[in-house]
């Protein structure tokens, strides 16, 4: 226990400053809410991650968020539990069709106003697995999109430029 | 006559302005603790005020008791606030009520909360309002006994009459029974308010989650009430902590000087025990659930010795 | 027809309950009726105490007539028992000597077992009578043993008579009357471990029965104890307050630990009651060592704390029995694993059950709270007696009065929670629909007590403070706070019970208009979450067995849980899995360890003594002409 503080102590805050916005591969779909968007999340957004069929490789890069290097919370940012304590949904995935229906469900258990991000090639429109048998091929084909941040997978500070720039935070 | 009503604005302006404030820089300082940068401490307001503009999503199997619920909460720690020596020794409603009042008041909080997780019908709820009546009722002999060490010394179990007789006595704070039962309340509050060991706030793990397991139905105000009700519970535990057990700085008169003095004095103690919990819950894992009753004993005997030492040593 | 009964049962109530106020006011009244029968014929005396009690007659039989109005199934002998066990009740805390409180006492110990029994049917209900009849004779015999020694010894069978021989009794006399008579009453108040009858008898009788039993006829178990511990024996002792408040704490864990882990909702209610009973015994057992440690003041204080409790737990139990009552009738099952969804379908016995539960589980503002309270005030202050010993007890009556607290509010969250919340969990409670008026009424009028009974603490608590001085014996008023705020011993302890409701009242409404401010008007209306998961249906829920999974863990040295697990494979391979079976039962202690071998032992006993029953008359005849030998010889 003693060991872990001193560490910790020692080797101090390793943050590291976030991207600018422009070198991201991010696109905005439509101008839906955007000023409500801005006026409300800008201070404050939950984010309920939801993983309709990907391969994890978003998900790692996600988690790399939490961690001390990209540290999304000092923005604040925060990943809660349920959809219902969330503003954003971050999905990632091709939404296999399995996935479907719970992710249009989860979709309107969060309260309104809401808007979603589809993070990864996948999420864009299938990616890799576009055309396959088992996805329905893009989270815009289950649930209205009002952003997304491509790359397979996108790296953590691309995510965060991108989130950032949804809520038009200057980093 | 003033000066009393000012009081006991102060106080409750205190509490519920303050406890977001708490809650923000124990985030910030368990974040400096691991390296990272962290939320800023007034982040929680930020929350709330976000959701206070949200919708509420009322799930269809739910009642009026999961409607009722965020404002009973909110309602008893309110009140509370007013029972609490915070600024003062003798807060407005001190004279209605004394620790079990209080102890029992956070109850009633606890008993609706439980009701609102059955109420939704999910799996999620039930376990969550299982495991919360299980550790408030387990830490309920640790508080009552601390009490009585307490109010042995005392004479009285009036949280103003304690605060004054320690106030008179300075060293009586350092007494081997007190800091016992000092101990022993420490880890009641760890598990009164959901803290680790006994519970992680922080945790999206559903079979992990105590208190966070009865609240995943809430949604915008209403779930902005139970935070902020959350907040106030970690706020008033702190508070009683710091002022029945090292009541030094108390004021037991009511001017304006004393009241601003009380309200700084406050300030550095909370600041302190903020410090300590963040290190605390940065260096323990949580406990697995059904350990949790072996650390509530353990805190029983702490209680138990306290007694034993106050009574030897009277 | 049948509703004359029941109304002459509520006018008897209610006739007890005014007479119980004057009573407790003070009004005295002696009543001689030598030539009614033998044996020094029928004495009835009023005084403080008996007031008390008559008054939770009143409070509790009004309710529990009212309710039974509405129902149309019971028989002629079901009613005129119910008629004649409300009124042997009454008898007994007027009853000024030994033979007219041993009639009324059997009276209605006779009454309620044909009222256990009225559904002959069933199985359950013979075997519950049958245990009740047996363990309720037991205890009639030690009462009769008890009360002939204490009349033959003080010269009269007259209570008064009691009283006044009371201080020339020696020791041994008196310890021993006092504990046969101690055992009797313990075994109608349900302490552990003479507790058995209660779990079977008060599930089984019907509903408006169980409320009178539980909120009547074991309180007189511990009218009966008051009696013997500080009235008719003089001062004890101070192993008898120890013995009482000892009793008391086990018999309150014990009972809210059994409480817990049970799912029939009646029997819930019952062990509620023993645990409840064991909160009265730990005041009254405080009271009892303040008494044998010359701290009057403080004596008081404690008999006080138990009877605010016992009137509290009459008004309460009451409340929560009826309520089971109509959700029984509704559903037609007790087991709370088919319930669930009520509060939609009976909202009004749902809010009546709520207003029971919360004060069940002593929370403020409701009356439970105050009568907690105050017994941990008189606990509290034990510092004043100086002998380390008496301070122990007093610390562990402490520690399990906290711990049965915390225990209660979860028992009661679950008795409600899965009872009324959430979705239903089978056909019936689908179909349940509300009551009819007269029993909606009764419960409301029981909500409305417990309410006022919590409020009104400043006023209720000084009148029994007032019967508590006239038992202890002390003269002149104790000083208890004015109008709005509860002083105890002086600056010890203020408890402001009006001030705390009007505060929760005034900020609740305030957070509401804070809220109306911010545009909380929003609202959508959506399936609980599930994870997104398809089918949402009330096997999802948390079961009654589930919520009480923790506590068979914590406390698994005394449930002593054997699971049982039964897994049904499909008949192609073991691998593929149908159906799993899953089952935790408890088991009970008392049983095992007391009980079992109690009656094995009796039984092999019984073995060897029915040698002498033969069956041949000569054998017969000669054990007359040896009896008649040796009487003649000893005469």
């Amino acid at each position: 226990m003693l060991r872990q503080l001193r560490t910790g102590l020692r080797t101090g805050v390793v943050t590291e400053p976030a991207l600018g916005t422009d070198s991201v591969p991010f696109e905005v779909v439509g101008a839906r809410l955007r000023e409500e968007i801005h006026r409300r999340f800008k201070r404050s957004l939950h984010i309920r991650q939801v993983d309709a069929g990907s391969c994890n490789g978003c998900e790692l890069e996600i988690s790399g968020l939490i961690g001390p290097h990209y540290d999304f919370e000092r923005f604040g940012l925060h990943l809660v539990a349920s959809p219902r304590h969330a503003d954003c949904l971050l999905v990632t995935g091709p939404v296999t069709l399995n996935m479907a229906e719970p992710l249009r469900r989860t979709w309107e258990a969060t309260p309104d106003p809401k808007f979603v991000v589809a993070v990864g090639d996948c999420g864009r429109d299938g990616g890799i697995f576009r055309g396959s048998y088992a996805v329905v091929g893009g989270v815009s084909r289950v649930v209205p999109v009002d952003a997304i941040i491509a790359g397979c997978p996108p790296s953590p500070a691309a995510l965060l430029a991108g989130l950032l720039a949804v809520i038009s935070q200057r980093p | 006559m003033i000066v009393d009503f000012l009081a006991a604005v102060v106080q409750l302006v205190l509490v519920a302005l303050g406890a977001p404030l708490l809650i923000g820089l124990v985030r910030t300082l368990k974040a400096r603790l691991v390296g990272r940068r962290g939320p800023s401490p007034w982040q929680p307001y930020a929350d709330l005020r976000k959701l206070l503009g949200k919708e509420r999503v009322v799930s269809t199997t739910t009642s009026w008791i999961f409607s009722v619920t965020p404002i009973v909460l909110a309602a008893t720690m309110l009140v509370s606030a007013l029972i609490v020596p915070l600024v003062i020794s003798r807060p407005a409603l001190g004279f209605a009520g004394n620790v079990i009042v209080l102890m029992y008041l956070f109850l009633v909080a606890t008993f609706f909360l439980a009701l609102a997780g059955l109420d939704a019908g999910s799996a999620f709820g039930g376990m969550g309002a299982s495991r919360e009546v299980a550790v408030a009722a387990l830490a309920e002999p640790t508080i009552v006994l601390a009490v009585f060490a307490l109010a042995m010394r005392a004479g009285t179990i009036n949280l103003g009459g304690v605060v004054e007789r320690v106030s008179a006595d300075p060293w009586l704070a350092l007494a081997p029974g007190h800091l016992l039962a000092f101990a022993a309340f420490f880890i009641v509050m760890l598990a009164e308010t959901g803290r680790l060991p006994v519970d992680n706030p922080a945790t999206h793990l559903e079979l992990t989650m105590i208190h966070e397991a009865m609240v995943l139905e809430y949604s915008g105000p209403d779930l902005a009430l139970i935070e902020w009700a959350a907040a106030m519970k970690l706020f008033l535990f702190m508070s009683l902590l710091a002022n029945l057990f090292f009541p030094w700085g108390v004021p037991t008169h009511t001017t304006i000087t004393t009241l601003a003095a009380g309200a700084i004095v406050l300030g550095a103690k909370l600041a302190a025990l903020a410090g300590l919990l963040a290190v605390m819950e940065t260096a323990v894992a949580k406990l697995r659930l059904f350990r949790v009753p072996e650390l509530l004993a353990g805190s029983f005997a702490l209680a138990l010795l306290s007694v034993t030492s106050m009574f030897l040593l009277r | 027809m049948s509703a004359i009964t029941y109304v002459l049962a509520a006018i008897v109530g209610l006739a007890a309950g005014v007479t119980g106020v004057m009573g407790m006011l003070g009004v005295g009244l002696t009543c001689r009726l030598p030539a009614l029968l033998p044996l020094g014929g029928v004495t009835l005396v009023l005084d403080p105490l008996a007031g008390v009690f008559l008054a939770m007659i009143g409070v509790a039989a009004v309710p529990a007539s009212l309710y039974a109005l509405g129902d149309t199934r019971h028989t002629r002998r079901g009613r005129t028992a119910y008629l004649l066990f409300v009124g042997a009740m009454a008898v007994v805390p007027v009853a000024g000597n030994a033979l007219t409180f041993l009639l009324a006492w059997e009276l209605m110990s006779l009454a309620s077992y044909v009222l256990v029994v009225h559904d002959r049917e069933s199985r359950e209900a013979v075997r519950a009578a049958w245990v009740y009849a047996v363990m309720t004779h037991a205890g009639v015999a030690c009462l009769m043993v008890g009360l002939l020694l204490l009349g033959t010894w003080a010269g009269s069978f007259e209570m008064t008579a009691w009283r006044a021989a009371a201080p020339s009794l020696l020791p041994w006399p008196r310890n021993l009357v006092w504990t046969l008579l101690a055992l009797g009453f313990a075994v109608k108040a349900g302490v552990i471990p003479l507790h058995v009858w209660l779990p079977l008898a008060h599930p089984a009788a019907p509903s408006h029965v169980s409320a009178l039993m539980s909120g009547v006829m074991i309180k007189l178990g511990v009218y009966g104890l008051i009696r013997v511990s500080l009235d008719w024996l003089g001062e004890g002792p101070p192993w008898w307050g120890t013995a009482i408040l000892l009793a008391g704490a086990v018999s309150a864990l014990v009972g809210v630990l059994s409480a817990i882990v049970d799912r029939d909702l009646k029997r819930v209610l019952a062990f509620s009651s023993i645990e409840n009973m064991g909160i009265i015994l730990i005041g009254l057992g405080a009271g009892v060592l303040y008494q044998a440690a010359g701290l009057p003041a403080l004596a008081v204080l404690g008999l006080t704390a138990a009877l605010y409790h016992a009137v509290n737990h009459t008004a309460f139990k009451t409340l929560l029995f009826l309520g089971a009552g109509a959700v029984v009738h509704a559903t037609g099952t007790r087991d709370m694993e088919s319930f669930g969804g009520l509060i939609k379908r009976m909202p009004w016995t749902a809010a009546c059950f709520l207003s029971g539960a919360v004060a069940a589980a002593a929370l403020p503002p409701l009356n439970g709270f105050v009568s907690e309270w105050l017994t941990f005030q008189a606990l509290l202050q034990n510092l004043l007696i100086e002998r380390p010993a008496v301070n122990l007890v007093f610390a562990l009556g402490i520690a399990a009065l906290a711990l049965t607290g915390g225990l209660a509010v979860a028992c009661f969250v679950r008795a409600f929670g899965i009872s009324f919340l959430a979705v239903p969990r089978s056909d019936a409670a689908a179909r349940a629909h509300e009551t009819e008026a007269p029993p909606r009424l009764a419960m409301a009028v029981l909500a409305v007590a417990c309410l006022a009974l919590g409020l009104g603490a400043t006023a209720v608590v000084p009148m029994l403070a007032g019967v508590g001085a006239d038992v202890v014996g002390v003269v002149g008023a104790l000083a208890l706070g004015d109008a709005l705020v509860l002083d105890v011993s002086g600056n010890f302890a203020s408890l402001s019970m009006p001030v705390i409701a009007i505060a929760l009242a005034l900020v609740g409404v305030g957070v509401v208009g804070g809220l109306a401010v911010t545009g909380r008007g929003r609202v959508r209306s959506y399936e609980t979450w599930g994870c997104g998961r398809m089918l949402q249906t009330s096997r999802m829920e948390y079961t009654a067995t589930a919520f009480a999974n923790p506590f068979k863990r914590v406390f698994g040295f005394f449930y002593r849980p054997v699971p049982q697990i039964d897994i049904a494979a499909h008949p192609a391979s073991r691998l593929f899995v149908q159906r799993i079976e899953y089952a935790n039962p408890t088991r009970s202690l008392f049983d095992d360890w007391l009980y079992r071998p109690l009656l094995t032992g009796v039984n092999r006993g019984v073995r060897v003594v029915r040698v002498v029953q033969s069956g041949s008359a000569n054998l017969y005849l000669a054990y007359i002409l040896v009896a008649l030998l040796v009487l003649l010889v000893l005469a």
